[in-house]
């Protein structure tokens, strides 16, 4: 049997789960209330949230409780806890859904945080398409300042804390961490050299802590049940439950949220197999950044960090593209590199130009123009992005593309030498 | 344009961020100005903006026209994002768009002749379950084929 919903999706089912007193009725604030009391201490938390293996949910993977314990919470001055919710990797849907259907655990998790890294301001910073999320979210803030859980001394507490929300507007490279803070400062999304990192310069040149959604309304469960519980529910390196975004060529795209280490068959299953009866092809596992593994290899691995490594690729924000055996990959390639061209920040040279090269010589191939050593020249572009940019995204415009020539070669070249697809029939 | 319930919105954004940080503001004011003027920016408006908050005018026309969401020309009274990302494009969303291009008669980039539409295309909006889907105004409209796609713009006034 698949566990599911054990975690962030564990109301989803009640009516109005995004609602306080759905929350409060099963055991939401209680941490919070712990917290404030003295009861939980900020040394204790940690502890919990680093026994819990809790890794970041936006796809890096770094250890929550470690990147915490960056912050000195008493150190002078103002300190900010971010929440990433720009959620803009193509495949990847999961942190528009928390917003959706608990709200509560993403606030209650904010809060906690907070107190916990000394910060007491908040800001959710929510891509501006996500207009009804935003919503929800701000009713929850609302819900939670009348009911006394925000603002100034919080039930007697001595503690202030309160929240905000910044909206994107349609920039992908705002999800990039030093990117969206820039982007809350009021300016143009670009990514700054790293280190510093956020936690000795972040938001308005002060101390931050940036997490995802998925990680911060994951906490207020880790600390109810404790940090081992939620290790437990994983594997080894990966702690806990994870929200699988699945897409594509399946009968019942949707989020899952299942434990660390499921086969990915399984998810396969919960999202109905693939569609039309046909048979998978290969997945890009964790999001557009990430790189394709075939068929074989897929059926096989279990869904964590380490399984998909050894597969070849990466968990990412765990967003599971799902394409069937007649997929053009050509395409797909061509797909995802005009994405990378159109959201560079252009900023970096190698970035700014390579995703143009390389998505104009994957148009030039689809168009039947292509030249034998474009193979070549895609690798040789990917080579010279790869490893002299500012940040992620100039990497990731050449992860899935690369994977690609390597596993289906022949695709392409079938374009070069007869001007069509391997799927045309001639 | 930044006066009465403009400048009242744009005002509550100013209260979120610290005291001496108003330019933290440009992008919600900006958006609820695009709002108040139909759809879409103009120098004269980016200049009222950059006024308001007391940033130089420069610093505004950076930040809009660095993000997508931000028009500097007229948009149809509902403005169509359609997603062209990947989850979108493997379930049918190319083909579904070259359907809504020869319904409505019009070009990503261009308005009807009524003014009621203009398309945009886009990067992927988060809801790749839902694929193909499009945003329309504020609303996703997800899992579409050519009747519910139809369906829902001849319902729209
Ligand atoms: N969820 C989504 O929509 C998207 C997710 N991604 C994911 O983002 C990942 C890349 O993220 P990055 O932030 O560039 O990765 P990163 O490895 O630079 O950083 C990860 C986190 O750990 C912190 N960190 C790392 N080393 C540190 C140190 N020595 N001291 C203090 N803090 C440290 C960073 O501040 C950051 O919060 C990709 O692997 C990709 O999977 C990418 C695009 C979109
Ligand atoms: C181009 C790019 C886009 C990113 N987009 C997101 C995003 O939308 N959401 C997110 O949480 N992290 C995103 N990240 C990762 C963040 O930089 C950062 O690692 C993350 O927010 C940290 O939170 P976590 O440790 O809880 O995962 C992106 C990284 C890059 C390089
Ligand atoms: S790698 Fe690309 S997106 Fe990242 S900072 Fe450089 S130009 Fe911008
Ligand atoms: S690919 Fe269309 S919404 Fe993500």
């Amino acid at each position: 049997m698949v566990h599911q919903n054990e975690n962030c999706f564990r109301l989803n089912h009640l009516e109005r789960s995004y609602d306080i007193d759905v929350y409060m009725a099963n055991g939401g604030y209680e941490v919070w209330k712990k917290v404030l009391s003295g009861e939980l201490e900020p040394a204790e938390i940690i502890e919990e949230v680093k026994a819990s293996n809790i890794r970041g949910r936006g796809g890096a993977g770094f250890p929550t409780g470690l990147k915490w314990s960056f912050m000195n919470r008493t150190a002078p001055g103002q300190k900010y806890i971010v929440c990433n919710s720009d959620e803009g990797e193509p495949g990847t849907f999961k942190d528009r859904d928390i917003h959706r259907y608990n709200p509560h655990a993403l606030v209650e998790g904010m809060m906690i945080a907070g107190y916990v890294i000394g910060a007491s301001q908040g800001y959710n910073y929510i891509r501006g398409e996500f207009w009804e999320p935003y919503q929800v979210f701000k009713k929850a803030i609302e819900q939670a300042r009348e009911a006394g859980l925000l603002g100034k001394n919080i039930l007697d507490s001595g503690w202030d804390f309160d929240l905000h929300v910044h909206l994107g507007a349609g920039a992908y490279i705002c999800g990039e961490e030093t990117a969206l803070l820039e982007s809350i400062e009021g300016k143009k999304g670009q990514p700054r050299f790293k280190p510093p990192f956020p936690a000795s310069y972040g938001l308005y040149g002060k101390p931050t802590t940036i997490n995802n959604t998925e990680t911060l309304a994951s906490i207020p469960m880790i600390l109810a049940k404790g940090g081992k519980w939620f290790n437990d529910l994983g594997v080894k390196n990966a702690g806990g439950t994870k929200l699988y975004s699945v897409s594509g060529h399946v009968n019942n795209p949707g989020n899952f949220e299942v434990r660390m280490g499921t086969p990915f068959k399984d998810l396969l299953d919960l999202a109905g197999g693939v569609w039309n009866d046909r048979k998978l092809k290969c997945v890009i596992p964790g999001g557009a950044s990430t790189a394709l593994i075939p068929a074989e290899k897929a059926l096989e691995m279990n869904m964590d960090y380490d399984s998909i490594a050894n597969a070849g690729s990466f968990l990412g924000a765990g967003s599971m593209i799902v394409m069937d055996e007649t997929t053009d990959i050509v395409k797909v390639c061509q797909n995802l590199s005009h994405f990378y061209w159109d959201e560079s920040c252009g900023q970096c040279t190698p970035c700014r130009e390579g995703t143009g090269w390389l998505m104009r010589v994957l148009n030039r191939i689809i168009e039947g123009k292509g030249r034998p050593e474009d193979i070549a020249a895609l690798k040789d572009v990917s080579g010279k992005i790869m490893g002299n940019v500012i940040c992620g995204l100039g990497d990731a415009a050449t992860i899935a593309l690369a994977s690609a020539v390597d596993l289906y070669e022949h695709e392409f070249m079938h374009y070069i030498e007869h001007g069509c697809s391997i799927y045309d029939r001639v | 344009m930044i006066q009465g319930d403009v400048k009242k919105r744009i005002d509550t954004w100013i209260a979120n961020y610290p005291e001496d940080q108003r330019q933290s503001a440009t992008m919600p004011a900006l958006r609820i100005v695009q709002e108040a003027n139909g759809g879409h920016l103009t120098t004269e408006l980016m200049d009222e903006i950059a006024e308001y908050l007391g940033v130089a005018p420069i610093a505004v026309y950076e930040v809009a026209t660095f993000y997508g969401n931000y028009n500097h020309q007229p948009v149809g009274k509902h403005q169509i994002n359609w997603c062209n990302s990947i989850s979108c494009y493997l379930r049918g969303g190319e083909e579904l768009r070259a359907k809504l291009e020869q319904k409505l008669g019009v070009k990503p980039g261009e308005v009807t002749a009524d003014g009621k539409f203009s398309i945009k295309k886009v990067e992927c909006l988060g809801a790749c379950g839902g694929a193909p889907m499009c945003k329309i105004g504020k609303t996703y409209h997800e899992n579409l084929d050519e009747e519910s796609l139809f369906k829902i713009l001849d319902e729209l006034e």
